[in-house]
């Protein structure tokens, strides 16, 4: 049976159909869920896509964090269910506090849309699995608020316990650490600010998010059976 | 009681500030010299119902913690003023 991905939609995302097109054609069961609603339903996998929820007004996040799905992907997530939050998502998973740290503007203060190279470095996570540490892939930013900051202690954390999944090789925005992916304690929630779904089929330039993907499915696959 | 209330959020000390930094760089080809530690915040107004200015103070500062800052980057500065009351 293939693994159900849940796509929360907030008013706003914008990424979302993305996320189901390239998770059907990798053989999952990709399946939007509004962010009004109260039950995740069956699903193996919950993915925040890439957007502007809520207008991203007050701050990226600030306001999605309180929309009624997220206390079905709280306890989701408390239960070691994969909930992966991609650039917005990370976002909102940060405000969440599912994730620590926070996302800032951009050092320069661009909107940064283009490829980028990112060093996996660390395994064990939903989205990283199956990826060798060291492996480098090219996939996609899109952002203006993707310069993540964190206390010194939360990033001796993130170190100490091999939760920086992906580094960026050229940092693009002035993230602390270089870092552009992390995961939580249980290793179940991870942020990232790249788009795996926009590195997903050669028509896009690049099939660099697919392991990614990939990995995202087998997980998935394995809370079902 | 009626207060008038002004929320001014801006980064944490310690925390980079994009904005600000970008804004002290761009000062100088203006002719603006000698500027220094710019810092951008947001400023919140409204007006509140409480009891006393304790109370008003204590809820803005709640506002604050869970909705209007991320106190990860962001602290507050609360200002609670009560309004004229009208003459009975």
């Amino acid at each position: 049976m293939a693994a159900v991905v849940g796509v929360v939609v907030f008013p706003g995302s914008n990424c979302e159909l993305d996320v189901v097109e390239a998770v059907d054609r990798l053989g999952g069961d990709g399946r939007l869920l509004w962010h009004g609603a109260t039950s995740l339903g069956d699903v193996d996998a919950v993915v925040l896509p890439g957007g502007f929820a809520h207008g991203d007004y007050l701050r990226p996040g600030a306001i999605a964090r309180f929309s009624p799905v997220m206390d079905a992907v709280r306890i989701f997530a408390a239960g070691g269910g994969p909930v992966i939050g991609i650039c917005n998502g990370f976002q909102v998973l940060c405000e969440a506090g599912l994730l620590p740290g926070a996302l800032q503007k951009n050092r320069g203060l661009k909107f940064l849309c283009a490829p980028i190279q990112l060093r996996v470095e660390a395994d064990r996570t939903p989205l990283s699995g199956d990826i060798a540490v060291g492996t480098l892939l090219t996939i996609p930013i899109n952002h203006f608020e993707g310069n993540y900051t964190c206390s010194s202690q939360t990033l001796n954390e993130l170190r100490a316990d091999d939760r920086v999944i992906f580094r960026y090789t050229d940092n693009p925005n002035g993230s602390v650490d270089d870092i552009a992916g992390i995961c939580s304690t249980e290793r179940n929630v991870v942020g990232l600010m790249p788009h795996p779904e926009r590195a997903s089929h050669e028509l896009l330039g690049s099939t660099d998010g697919v392991p990614l993907l990939q990995s995202l499915l087998a997980t998935a696959a394995a809370a079902t059976a | 009681m009626r207060f008038s209330v002004l929320v001014e959020t801006r980064p944490r000390a310690g925390v980079a500030d994009p904005e600000g930094a970008t804004i002290e760089r761009s000062l100088p080809a203006l002719g603006f010299v000698g500027v220094s530690g710019v810092r951008v915040g947001k400023a919140f107004r409204f007006s509140l119902e409480a009891s006393d200015a304790t109370a008003a103070q204590a809820e803005v500062e709640d506002m604050c913690r869970r909705f209007l800052t991320n106190p990860v980057i962001e602290d507050a500065e609360v200002t609670v003023t009560a309004d004229e009351q009208a003459p009975v």
